[in-house]
């Protein structure tokens, strides 16, 4: 801690309870989400894994895996840290106490498994991450508006002055994804009784409110929810303080403002009006550096403690989780201009910015949020072993450059190959051609996922022997390492 | 709580004074290169949206200084690209299959748009390159259903084979086995005596009197096939639906009969000209 708090932590009853299952539901539903990721990516390698039966397709499997990952593993990873954060930064129990907390966690964890058996049932909406149908739309407005209850209360008890910028980050997530969710699902049950509902909005109107939702679904909860675990969870483990309190006042309400008009650039070259995909595009282009004041507050943050990345993995995985986040928040207003999009958009290069979003940024700040609450929560010493948080880092570090790199070519290729032309005007290549061409990339891409997954494996292990109380005997990070190596070239 | 000041020793900056559960900020300000990096795109993002169609109203929206529309540069590229191939258009419209396959100008044309026109409607059956699915034939061969002519394949695509287009080819191979038009025994030995068409097995009378009673009419005395019929040759090694004695004997029982569609209507008419110069030029078109 840079200064000791006034208060001892412990002098507050802090609504841990909650919290600690928060996170074990966030390991688990990481690596369903990565296990099924890995399934998918070998199907779309090798289809013969798509089974021949309904319920084990790639169409039925891939938003099982897209909601586990984003909304079970990032929104318990969520729901762990802001009521972990707000709690403390607020140095006031958490409003509705374990009743409120034991309500979210069981309400939430039946939000997913709804989902995901509606979805291998073939039961879905068919929009892009809000597939679930009315009935668990409804079930989830009920858990959100305990969410947003819960996080508001604990702000409005506060004993402190002022509100920590990483509770603004996480109110304006909550809010926000409870408008997206309300208006992207205002559909019409065929029947009360029967699953299938039918959405209000037509044609393009449908598709301008889905991505609008989708967008910012990226946006509030993949983006403004980790940037919130990072406000916290950063400067904690640095021990450093914020790099920029103006920076972070500035960034947050221009991110706000400008993310929210965003969405209309998933539909260029669609029937969108031209005139709303210009402002899809310029809003994005504007975001640029909003997105990148997040970047810039979390790296700074080290600034005079750049040597802990030596020693401390822990930091390293969330330093290394803002620099995917500084590539992914470039890469997306690149991939938003017209011209580029009209090369980009429909290929696998999309899914590859996706993934370095979501394993570089979302991913690997969860696993540094994760390592850092569990010795906490579970009163332990420390972690079972920082070696394995290494082995996990470097592991998860080349299967994400193994993944974002081979879709880049891959994507790349794929959109030069559509747009070639033989000298008479005629398509060059027919589409199975690229399919066909794209597959060396596709078993690379299904190889970073499995060393993801194996990391994330590791990590299991090593919080597990953590929560035991076990401690491995290893040597610390304490010889700076380069140094040594100089010397050993020598 | 704590609101004195306080200045960070390692970087020598003030901090806000606040602060939460031991974290402080420290009073950095904005980086000059981010804000003007910042600025930049706005400004930039108001130039665009005075270039392109950007502010809607009730009725309309802002056109723009260059009048830009999606649509209309779609158009505009569409009218190039058939402005383009009009002159090939004309000719191939004018000319006769034979006319365009003597002309090399006119034969490297068709060759490159039948391709592209095969690989994104044929494949899907036919297979990449015309290689043959299991139950589609394949293309690439000598051996030709409904004949391999130039024109025979033209007739072919157009209309297609056992649809609903009034001009398609039409056959039907009678369920021999399923109507008790054979008994089993007959259909056994009528699979042999097929067999021993192509070589592949031991001549017998008794299929040979059934072969001669119920087959030789549209697949010829030696099973030479008729392609008016649309009944394949026997006396080969190319077999549609496989070739194993069980394969045959299911076939003469219960046939699978395959179909194609009418390509008319889907395809315009020198789309279907060039490709079924490509499938005959390029593949493995019958003289």
């Amino acid at each position: 801690m840079t200064a000791a708090a006034a208060v001892p932590p412990a002098a507050i009853a802090y609504e841990d309870d909650c919290i600690r299952k928060f996170t074990i539901a966030t390991v688990f539903w990481g690596v369903v989400g990565f296990l099924v990721g890995v399934i998918i990516a070998l199907q779309l390698a090798f289809p013969v894994l798509n089974l021949d039966l309904p319920w084990t397709t790639f169409g039925r499997l891939r938003p099982v895996h897209t909601s586990a990952v984003i909304f079970a593993f990032g929104g318990n990873a969520l729901f762990a840290t802001s009521l972990y954060c707000v709690q403390r930064t607020c140095r006031a129990r958490l409003f509705g106490g374990s009743g409120m907390g034991s309500f979210l966690f069981w309400g939430f964890q039946l939000v997913i498994v709804m989902a995901a058996s509606g979805y291998v049932l073939g039961i879905t909406q068919g929009k892009e991450y809000a597939e679930p149908e009315w009935y668990v739309d409804l079930w989830l407005t009920i858990v959100w508006v305990g969410y947003l209850i819960t996080f508001a209360g604990t702000i409005i008890k506060r004993k402190e002055p002022h509100i920590y910028v990483a509770n603004w980050f996480f109110l304006a997530f909550i809010l926000t994804i409870a408008v997206l969710h309300l208006g992207n699902n205002v559909t019409v049950p065929v029947s009360l009784f029967g699953t299938k509902s039918y959405i209000i909005w037509a044609g393009v109107q449908d598709a301008m409110t889905q991505w609008w939702y989708g967008h910012n679904a990226v946006g509030f909860f993949l983006t403004a929810g980790f940037l919130g675990m990072m406000y916290y969870f950063i400067p904690k483990q640095a021990e450093r303080p914020v790099y920029s309190y103006r920076l972070s006042i500035v960034h947050f309400w221009t991110l706000i403002f400008l993310y929210i008009w965003a969405g209309p650039h998933h539909l260029h070259y669609t029937a969108l009006p031209d005139w709303a995909q210009t402002l899809g595009m310029v809003f994005s282009i504007m975001l640029w550096m909003p997105s990148w004041g997040g970047m810039i507050n979390g790296i700074m943050t080290l600034s005079g403690a750049w040597d802990k990345l030596r020693t401390d993995p822990i930091l390293r995985f969330m330093v290394a989780s803002v620099a995917f986040y500084g590539m992914s928040t470039f890469e997306g207003p690149m991939m938003s201009i017209k011209a580029v999009n009209s090369l980009s958009h429909y290929t696998d290069w999309t899914i590859g910015h996706v993934h370095s979003g979501a394993l570089g940024w979302v991913a690997f700040v969860t696993f540094g949020c994760v390592y850092y609450l569990v010795p906490r929560l579970w009163n332990r010493q420390r972690l079972y072993s920082l070696r394995f948080v290494t082995y996990h880092f470097w592991v998860a570090t080349i299967g994400i450059v193994l993944y974002i790199t081979s879709m880049w070519i891959s994507g790349i290729m794929q959109g030069l190959m559509w747009r070639a032309y033989d000298s008479y005007g005629f398509l060059q290549y027919s589409f199975i051609e690229t399919v066909e061409a794209m597959h060396p990339y596709y078993v690379i891409r299904a190889g970073g996922g499995i060393l993801f997954l194996l990391g994330a494996l590791i990590m299991v292990y090593n919080l597990i022997k953590t929560i035991k109380g076990d401690i491995r005997s290893e040597t610390a990070f304490e010889q700076p390492v380069g140094a040594a190596a100089m010397r050993a070239g020598e | 709580m704590a609101s004195s000041k306080y200045v960070d020793a390692l970087t020598g900056r003030e901090t806000t004074g606040h602060e939460w559960d031991g974290i402080r900020e420290l009073n950095t300000p904005l980086p000059k290169w981010w804000l003007y990096v910042f600025y930049a795109t706005i400004i930039w993002a108001a130039v665009y949206m005075v270039v392109f169609p950007a502010v809607p109203w009730l009725s309309g929206y802002t056109r723009g200084i260059w009048g830009y529309s999606s649509r209309a540069d779609l158009n505009h590229a569409m009218e190039n690209l058939r402005a383009q191939r009009a002159v090939w258009y004309e000719q191939f419209a004018q000319k006769s299959l034979q006319e365009i396959v003597q002309d090399d100008r006119l034969l490297q044309f068709a060759r490159a748009g039948g391709e592209v026109i095969f690989a994104e409607n044929c494949a899907a059956c036919h297979g990449t390159g015309g290689v043959g699915r299991p139950g589609y034939p394949v293309l690439v061969d000598d051996e030709w259903i409904w004949g391999g002519k130039l024109d025979d394949v033209h007739t072919t695509v157009t209309y297609g084979i056992r649809n609903a287009n009034a001009d398609s080819r039409q056959s039907a191979m009678p369920a021999f086995g399923a109507d008790g038009v054979l008994t089993p025994q007959e259909i056994a030995a009528v699979a042999d005596h097929v067999l021993s068409l192509s070589g592949a097995g031991p001549a017998n009378a008794e299929g040979a009197r059934v072969y001669a009673e119920n087959c030789n009419v549209c697949h010829g005395d030696v099973g030479e096939g008729i392609a008016d019929v649309g009944a394949p040759a026997l006396n080969n090694s190319i077999w549609l639906f496989g070739g194993g004695r069980d394969a045959l004997i299911a076939q003469i029982t219960r046939p699978r009969q395959g179909v194609m569609p009418a390509w008319t209507g889907r395809l315009d008419d020198v789309q279907i000209k060039q490709v079924a110069v490509y499938v005959h030029t390029v593949l493995g078109g019958g003289q």
